[in-house]
């Protein structure tokens, strides 16, 4: 064995790493170009709107109620420590609107849709149906991509201002039934602290997470390998890809909005 | 007309095509035979640009298919893939009409709706199987069903990758009946792959024997029997016993 090989396994891995940036970023801007010149499959968008935003709703309203109850018994406790008790419906709002809301949407939204996508058109490119579509003059891309990147685009952001609203009542039932809030304090609380831009930066972060994960779903789909084992490999790629990304763009776009 | 000239096809150390030399004159009915796995597929594919050649020249009426209008030159073109390839998303009336209910062809949902009906009956299905999705339908009914979705839109030129497998005596003989009316007919240009030495004599005008990535014989089915070459005949008369080795 070579002294080198090692080495040269990480720069290979390196290598196939800037390879995949560069076909993502290919694909992307493709997709885009897409939205600039006809014909656009209407049809397909209002069905992806469906499939993305309608049907994500009952999983990311939970995700959400959950997660703003158990955060506001944290900030409780934690406020209790030194007499703070009072931030918790604040607190609450503005972590849930600017971070969770769109974070743990995004993700949800990357469970269930980046995978039904990558296996979806994986399936359909390992049975010649992309072949199929492209003789009977349909671009693919056009077809299958651009509906769908563009309506996770649009619908994200709606279902993280859901989100924002079933988890900040998460945060309020447990604040009245659980912590002895006033009902009216905490709503109170609530409104006075939450600014315009915290809620619109968390729809931002929505928008970008929708895009992320459609786009993955497409990428992998469209890449797949042959067979089941291809599909579940490109299913298992979308997930993981779209996840890392939502982690990856949260942080930049936090780091662009609120470090001044 | 199609040419396919020097075509090399490799995928990874599996080099499929080595040197295809194929001339489809315009309005006649080509066959390709030849062994499983030997890139018969493929070479329809390269035709059409769904796979990419490493080397040489396809033509289609002089022009090249890699030059030029996408668009166009799909639209003169019909093909049946070997797994029907069918949109399991669509009902099966909407899989034959795809054509005709978007982009140039586009006309209205009724009219596209009869077409396709009256295309399902000429490949010998009832107009019942129009609203079932494809995972409803045997497999030899969906091959059908993506034959039907070929000829919706009347192409110039029809490829047919193995358009009899999986169905019964009767329906292929309705199928290469059809086949045959197409080019006859509607003058269009035909390429089917078909392992069916019975299909073979009833679409071909003319035959071309794919073996070990080179066309071994090609020319006129009536010469078939008489070719003198040894692939072809074992071939033809599935013999284990030949230049070609049957257990590898
Ligand atoms: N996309 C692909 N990637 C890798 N290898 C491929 C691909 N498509 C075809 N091949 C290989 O090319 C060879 C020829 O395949 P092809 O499908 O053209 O065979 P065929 O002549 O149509 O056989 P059959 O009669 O069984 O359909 C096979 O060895 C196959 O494994
Ligand atoms: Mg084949």
């Amino acid at each position: 064995m070579n002294i080198t090989s090692p080495l040269a396994a990480v720069g290979r891995q390196v290598l196939a790493m800037l390879a995949l940036i560069g076909q993502v970023s290919i694909y992307a801007a493709q997709t885009v170009s897409h939205l600039l010149r006809p014909p656009f499959y209407g049809r397909e968008f209002l069905h992806a709107l469906v499939q993305i935003g309608w049907l994500s709703l009952p999983v990311v309203g939970m995700t959400t109620l959950f997660t703003g109850g158990a955060l506001a018994l944290q900030i409780y406790a934690g406020g209790a420590r030194f007499n703070a008790e009072a931030v918790v419906p604040s607190i609450v709002a503005i972590g849930m609107v600017r971070e969770l809301g769109p974070v743990l949407g995004g993700l949800m939204v990357a469970a269930r849709v980046a995978s039904s996508i990558a296996a979806e058109i994986g399936t359909m490119k390992v049975t010649e149906q992309i072949d199929a579509l492209v003789t009977l003059s349909t671009h693919p891309m056009k077809y299958l991509t651009l509906p769908r990147v563009l309506a996770a685009t649009l619908a994200v952001p709606v279902l993280v201002g859901v989100g924002d609203v079933i988890g900040i009542m998460g945060g309020y039932l447990v604040g009245i039934t659980r912590l002895d809030f006033n009902a009216a304090t905490y709503m109170k609380n609530t409104i006075d602290f939450l600014e315009t831009f915290d809620v619109v930066s968390g729809l931002i972060k929505g928008a970008a997470f929708g895009f992320i994960v459609a786009l993955m779903g497409c990428f992998y789909g469209m890449n797949s390998g042959r067979g089941a084992q291809g599909v579940g490999r490109a299913t298992k790629s979308a997930v993981v890809a779209a996840s890392v990304l939502i982690f990856a763009a949260n942080y930049l776009l936090t780091e662009l909005f609120f470090s001044a | 007309m199609i040419q396919l000239t020097d075509v090399h096809k490799a995928f990874g150390s599996n080099r499929v095509l080595r040197g295809v030399n194929l001339t489809i004159p315009k309005g006649t009915s080509m066959v390709i035979i030849g062994g499983s796995g030997t890139g018969k597929s493929v070479a329809l594919k390269c035709v059409l640009g769904l796979v990419r050649p490493d080397s040489g020249t396809i033509t289609v009426d002089g022009l090249n298919v890699e030059k030029g209008d996408r668009d166009a030159f799909l639209a003169k073109f019909g093909m049946l893939f070997q797994g029907g390839a069918l949109f399991d998303s669509l009902p099966v009336w909407q899989n034959v009409a795809f054509r005709l209910l978007r982009g140039s062809l586009k006309r209205p949902k009724d009219e596209a709706r009869e077409i396709a009906i009256e295309k399902l009956r000429r490949v010998g299905l009832k107009p019942d199987v129009a609203d079932k999705y494809p995972a409803e339908l045997s497999g030899g009914m969906q091959k059908r069903v993506g034959l039907a979705r070929a000829i919706a839109a009347e192409p110039e030129i029809i490829f047919f990758d193995e358009p009899t497998t999986g169905l019964d005596p009767i329906m292929s003989g309705v199928i290469n009946e059809l086949i045959r009316e197409i080019v006859v007919e509607m003058g269009a240009t035909a390429m089917t792959i078909t392992h069916d030495m019975t299909s073979v004599r009833a679409i071909a005008d003319n035959v071309a024997m794919l073996h070990d990535g080179v066309i071994k014989w090609t020319g006129p089915v009536a010469q078939m029997d008489d070719s003198g070459d040894p692939y072809l005949d074992q071939f033809i008369h599935g013999r284990a016993e030949g230049p070609i080795e049957a257990v590898r």
